[in-house]
């Protein structure tokens, strides 16, 4: 990666949907550049354009048109297996409904990504220990998903993000099935591990969470409406 | 970044798999079970056609399958038999004008007596040969101890006998019996040779209980009744060359008969020659009838049940949509999926493939002890019931897994 470059650039942006005969425009013209190290919430109601944004920062969805720059990568120039190895080292993502894996312990969950890595089987183990004992769960680790309560949970689904040791970690909702409580310990963890160095990007629509960012974009109709700095809470 | 990144390994794949199958034990019980029947069917349908193979080559070998015979009477096919009793005889005549064609290598008569023997205060019932020298030969049959019936004495009607393991065992109990006396039918005669054991047949019957004399004997004096020809030969066994085609050499014996015989072109023929190798075939065909049966069964509860395999995948695809779009953000690549989702197919294919094969080989071993036929279970058809299983069970799963690979990973992490 060149030195000084954005993690993340944004030029042109645009993503349209075909709904039967008709082409929603989620994403018209967008361009954005994000940092390394940054915290940035992406705000807007639904059907803003935040999510697909978000998508698309993921490599989890292509831009119709324009061109996006992912740790000097260009999505476009990436093939399936270049984008899942992308997703697999580079990202990190954290869901509302946390996803993890039925019946299948929080360690084993937090794993997952090294799934498919090349490490062996003990580093595999000490990595995922060490998320687990950075989110502060590491006495919970042979739990499953459903002897953990949601901030739990979430902090299972963090660790997860975490355990390859991503350059950025991408949060969408992360609070959203959460207590205001729980709410507020999940964003001081995003707080601590942005403060280690990780780049977050987290989607919301609540103020109140987006106020512990210190950027916020903001959506409406496909479009960015502001990019303001603020005081993180 | 550039480095190969291998892909999910297999033991974590199977992890998964087995998981998965674990989860939906029954489900995945009730799919397999198309699989277990087909692959149990299939075992026992290849035991029997192969037991049936091994009987028919065990067959074949016990009466040459360069043996012909010429018997009296008329074709079975046809519909108009006029009964053996009333046939012309084959003769000695015969015997002698066939051993002229070029494709014989040996001919003789056979008459068969059922007798009593005695000897010392001991006496035995058995079925009596009477034969030409040359029968032995023509029967593969060698002689033990002592010799067999020379062409002079088969020609002059000595009274000699040569008897068989059994016929010694209990007149002679051990003790040598050549050089005896025995007493057949009240007909006095030395027993010069004592025939090789050959053991009961596949079918139970002994073969050593029985007893050779020349066939002029057996004709003149031990068997004789009013009313037979003089020179009837009973039934002339033939041996033919190894080095010819067995129908070839029928053929000619078939013309040759008729001119004899004086049979018009056209006219049923009031003799028969008998091709054992081909007999025997045909009484094998039931056997193997039963085979067929159960291998088209097999064949269908094999696809029945790949399609079983297909319908479960998509199912298990479509309930883990979200776990492959997961998956996927995380950095599975296409082929990870698809390799895990085949991983799946397969086990479920061998699980289904092994059951099968312990069904498969108790249902062998059930049919083998109640149908009272004989099967032969082989390695070679265990370890290949198995590979179909999981031939089946990835062909049939590749669809589904395609299909889980080729998922959004956007579309599937939002699938409701």
């Amino acid at each position: 990666m060149i030195p000084g470059e954005a993690l993340i650039r944004a030029e042109g942006l645009v993503k349209d949907y075909t709904m039967g005969s008709s082409v929603v425009h989620a994403l018209i013209d967008v361009d954005a550049e994000i940092d390394a190290g940054e915290f940035v919430a992406v705000m807007g109601p639904s059907g803003s354009g935040k999510s697909t944004f978000m998508n698309l920062l993921g490599a989890l969805d292509r831009p119709t048109r324009g061109r996006l720059m992912i740790a000097g990568r260009d999505l476009a120039a990436l093939d399936d297996d270049a984008q899942a190895r992308l997703r697999n080292e580079t990202l990190g993502f954290v869901f509302q409904q946390f996803m993890l894996l039925a019946r299948t312990s929080a360690v084993d969950n937090v794993k997952l990504p090294l799934m498919y890595t090349a490490l062996d089987r003990e580093e595999k183990q000490r990595r995922a220990v060490a998320a687990l004992e950075r989110v502060g769960l590491a006495e919970r680790m042979d739990h499953a998903p459903s002897q953990l309560s949601g901030g739990q949970q979430q902090r299972v689904a963090i660790a997860r993000a975490l355990v390859n040791r991503p350059r950025m970690i991408l949060a969408d909702e992360p609070t959203g099935a959460l207590d205001s409580v729980t709410a507020e310990e999940i964003m001081r963890l995003f707080g601590e591990l942005n403060a280690e160095g990780v780049t977050v990007v987290l989607v919301t629509h609540e103020e109140e969470i987006a106020e512990h960012a210190r950027r916020c974009i903001r959506f409406r109709d496909g479009r960015i409406i502001s990019d303001e700095w603020q005081e993180a809470a | 970044m550039n480095a190969e990144r291998p892909g999910l390994n297999l033991s974590a794949s199977l992890a998964i798999a087995l998981k998965a199958i674990r989860t939906n034990s029954i489900r995945s019980l009730l799919t397999m079970l198309g699989i277990i029947i087909g692959i149990a069917a299939a075992i026992v349908a290849v035991s029997i056609a192969q037991g049936a193979g091994k009987q028919l080559t065990e067959q074949i070998e016990q009466f040459g399958t360069h043996v012909l015979q010429v018997r009296p009477g008329t074709s079975f096919f046809g519909g108009r038999s006029r009964g053996a009793g009333s046939a012309r005889a084959v003769t000695d005549d015969d015997v002698e004008a066939l051993l002229e064609l070029d494709g014989i290598e040996a001919a003789s008569g056979r008459a068969l007596a059922g007798v009593t023997l005695v000897a010392g205060g001991r006496n035995w019932t058995t079925s009596l040969f009477g034969v030409g020298a040359d029968f032995g030969l023509i029967q593969d049959w060698g002689i033990a101890q002592g010799r067999g019936i020379t062409p002079g004495e088969a020609r002059r009607g000595a009274k000699i006998a040569v008897i068989g393991k059994t016929v010694a065992n209990e007149l002679f109990e051990g003790s040598d019996p050549i050089g005896q006396r025995i007493r057949i039918n009240r007909t006095p005669a030395t027993v010069v040779g004592l025939l090789e054991e050959k053991g009961a047949t596949s079918w139970g019957q002994d073969q050593d209980d029985t007893v050779w004399m020349p066939l002029e004997t057996v004709r003149s004096r031990v068997a004789r009744s009013a009313g037979s020809v003089v020179d009837d030969a009973g039934r002339i066994y033939l041996k033919v060359w190894d080095d010819l085609d067995v129908l070839d050499v029928q053929a000619e014996i078939e013309d040759l008969m008729r001119v004899r015989r004086n049979i018009q072109p056209g006219a049923d023929d009031d003799f028969r020659v008998i091709n054992f190798a081909e007999f025997i075939r045909a009484r094998n065909e039931t056997e193997s009838l039963l085979g067929f049966l159960l291998a088209a069964f097999s064949a269908t509860s094999l696809i029945v049940g790949g399609i079983g395999i297909m319908n479960i995948m998509l199912v298990s695809v479509t309930e883990r949509t979200r776990e492959i779009g997961l998956r996927r953000a995380v950095g599975a690549r296409s082929r990870d999926v698809l390799t895990q989702f085949l991983v799946e197919a397969t086990v479920l294919g061998l699980i289904g493939g092994l059951v099968g094969l312990a069904l498969g080989v108790g249902g062998t071993m059930l049919a083998g002890r109640l149908g009272e036929f004989p099967v032969l279970l082989s390695p070679a058809t265990l370890i290949g019931a198995v590979g179909i299983a999981v031939v089946i069970a990835v062909f049939f799963g590749y669809y589904p897994a395609r299909r889980a690979s080729r998922l959004d990973p956007i579309d599937a992490l939002r699938f409701e």
